[in-house]
């Protein structure tokens, strides 16, 4: 069998815990907010950890997109069990206006240098919430895709995706090279050792630019406004049934 | 060259020294006490030294680690071992698992190999969410696998050390009836037999002898020398004679077990004789001033996981309409318990600090201790009041932190203890 190599994305994400707040003049607060990697990255990640234990794959590169930053978030990959890493550096202001679409065509042309049979995402990031980077990469690349994945079988070129899906649950084959991207029931990601932790210090990031790899970063989409939520309306309280009724007609 | 800046800086200021406080810099000789200065080593450009909290990126990852496996695998937990007095399976082996139990074990015992400060991270963030795991985490780490690391034989590291990153745990014997901080009085005895010690005494108070797969046994081996006769003896678990009293029931840290261990005769060879023979006192206490900084960590925790707990309720819950965090009253009083938990931060954390320097630490790790436990005791305290009625509850997680902080002013020397220390260490300076 030929050694198989995977490429997983990890994006790095205001926490899951953070209270999110407006920046006033656009966008968000994330001076000083906690950061940390996508949950359906980790997800992504832990999936080929375990496809590398179990002998099917030979080397996880995992690759960040951002600002200075991502390296920690690379750094947690490989304390999780990646082998090295790749950090696009994509300076603060043009990060601002970083999508899917970019971000594809940079995972595509890594896949393309690096030469690896899988490409493995998490489904979307809990910050934009976009959902299209999986597909457009899958797409870019012209190889099949395998989205929202609840359980994965890898039997030499062999690709088995499980996808959950409205009705049940969907089997799909797919023949590698393939584009895989991570649901929630996949797995459950484990916790980095303090070991892993220690010996993670010593794998290489490798810092490249967009322009090294020919990727033209410029974006056709223009925020209008980001606005907080509107406040929640205080309830009323109904006397009878008929008053509820009223209400809901 | 950065030295050269640096003196510059400093001529400016003393240069602008306003002249009301000319009269400190008058008599050097008299105010300045006999400790020298910590010599200036700038390390990076233009800062001279970082925050006490700057951690390494491996420490941050290290304490995000171990947070989110507290929040995971120990937090639904802690209520119901605390209510059965009885630390889960589960969570034992989960910290060996994480390689939380041999944390500057070196990676050719199968330990993780990282620094005495990240130990002191960990303890703090497993306290946060449950004190009574953070001392199984912290005895371990500074008291069983630094005995062995520091005056351990080859053969003993060899034997012991692989197993105390994998799944053995140790305890530590010294206190006694009639010895407590008094460690000079202990009556446990050691005769000579050939090739083999007898062990004969009765040992109180001591932490995880239900679970512990070894024993360091405080014993007189010579008893007419006093305690130059004291020696630290290694005894395995199913050694015959060696029997774990019924685990007292505490008001606190309730998870961890705490026992009586009598010796009826324990044949122990004498190669298992930790160090040198009559040199047990001098690793006790040398060991024990260690894990004064680890008990500041873990009260440090303890104080900021109750705090954590207690404030989103304060800014809640509402009386008056307005709600309670909003009152001057209230806020003076949190901002003081906030301002003390920073400064118990500040004084652990650079007690660590000066002994990853391998600087003289006794002072500062006593002061760490005796102030983390005092504001551990405030904190807490002041919590319950802050919550109410619901403070006072076992709904609420806050009454065990007020349980669990108390022993912080008992254990690894007791307050007065550690301000006997301080005052010793003074009484030295001048």
């Amino acid at each position: 069998m030929a050694a198989l190599r995977a490429l997983v994305g990890v994006k790095r994400v205001i926490d899951y815990a953070v209270k999110v707040r407006v920046r006033p003049g656009g966008g968000v607060v994330t001076d000083g907010v906690k950061h940390s990697m996508n949950p359906f990255c980790e997800i992504a990640l832990e999936e080929a950890v375990r496809l590398r234990e179990r002998g099917l794959l030979q080397e996880i590169v995992v690759v960040s997109c951002g600002p200075q930053q991502c390296q920690e978030t690379i750094r947690t990959a490989l304390a999780m069990g990646a082998d090295r890493g790749l950090h696009v550096e994509i300076p603060a202001p043009q990060y601002e206006s970083l999508g899917p679409f970019q971000v594809a065509k940079i995972l595509a042309a890594l896949a393309k240098k690096e030469g690896v049979s899988l490409v493995l995402l998490g489904k979307q990031a809990i910050d934009d919430d976009c959902n299209q980077t999986g597909q457009m990469t899958a797409a870019l690349l012209d190889w099949p895709q395998g989205t929202f994945a609840s359980a994965l079988t890898l039997e030499g070129e062999q690709l088995t995706v499980e996808r959950e899906v409205d009705g049940g649950l969907e089997s799909i084959r797919l023949r590698l090279p393939a584009v895989v991207t991570a649901d929630l029931r996949l797995n459950e990601p484990r916790y980095a050792t303090l070991p892993n932790i220690m010996k993670a210090k010593k794998k290489k990031i490798e810092v490249l630019k967009a322009s090294d790899l020919g990727v033209d970063l410029s974006s056709r989409l223009a925020v209008q406004c980001v606005e907080e939520p509107p406040q929640r309306q205080a309830g009323v309280k109904v006397e009878t049934v008929d008053d509820l009724v009223g209400k809901l007609k | 060259m950065m030295a050269a800046a640096l003196w510059r800086s400093c001529a400016k200021l003393r240069r602008n020294m306003p002249i009301y406080l000319a009269s400190w810099k008058a008599p050097p000789s008299v105010f300045k006490s006999s400790k020298s200065e910590a010599m200036v080593n700038p390390t990076n450009e233009g800062i001279v030294c970082a925050p006490l909290d700057t951690l390494t990126e491996e420490e941050i990852m290290m304490k995000e680690m171990v947070k989110k496996f507290a929040q995971d695998r120990i937090a639904p937990l802690v209520k119901t071992m605390d209510a059965n007095a009885e630390m889960d399976e589960s969570v034992l082996q989960g910290l060996f698992e994480q390689g939380l139990m041999s944390i500057e074990l070196g990676p050719e015992y199968g330990g993780t190999g990282s620094s005495f400060f990240s130990t002191i991270l960990v303890v703090e963030e497993l306290a946060k969410v449950d004190p009574a795991v953070a001392l199984l985490c912290e005895l371990q780490n500074t008291i069983t696998n630094k005995l062995f690391i520091t005056y351990g034989t080859e053969e003993q590291k060899r034997t012991y050390l692989p197993r105390l990153a994998k799944d053995l745990t140790g305890s530590f014997c010294l206190s006694e009836v009639g010895s407590g901080s008094d460690a000079f009085s202990l009556k446990t005895r050691a005769d000579k037999k050939g090739d083999y010690y007898v062990i004969n005494g009765s040992k109180m108070w001591i932490s995880f002898a239900e679970q512990a797969g070894v024993f360091f046994v405080m014993a007189n081996a010579n008893p007419p020398l006093g305690y130059k006769g004291i020696t630290c003896f290694i005894v395995d678990r199913g050694t015959e004679g060696l029997h774990v009293g019924k685990k007292e029931d505490k008001l606190g840290i309730r998870a961890t077990s705490t026992c009586p261990v009598t010796f009826e005769n324990v044949k122990v060879p004498k190669t298992n004789i930790l160090g040198q023979l009559g040199e047990g006192y001098k690793y006790a206490i040398g060991t024990l001033n260690v894990g004064r900084i680890g008990i500041a960590a873990q009260m440090l925790g303890l104080a900021q996981g109750c705090f954590d707990h207690t404030i989103p309720y304060v800014k809640e819950r509402v009386q008056f309409g307005k709600s309670i965090f909003d009152f001057q009253g209230m806020q003076h009083q949190i901002a003081q318990v906030a301002t003390q938990l920073e400064a118990a931060r500040l004084l652990t954390y650079n007690a660590a600090r000066l002994v990853e320097a391998g600087r003289p630490f006794r002072k500062e790790a006593s002061m760490a201790k005796y102030y983390a436990a005092e504001v551990a005791a405030l904190t807490t305290s002041k919590c319950i009041e802050w919550m109410g009625g619901v403070g006072f509850t076992k709904d609420y997680p806050i009454e065990k932190y007020y349980r669990d902080c108390k022993i912080g002013t008992i254990y690894e020397g007791t307050s007065n203890i550690q301000l006997s220390t301080i005052a010793k260490c003074i009484g030295q300076e001048y």
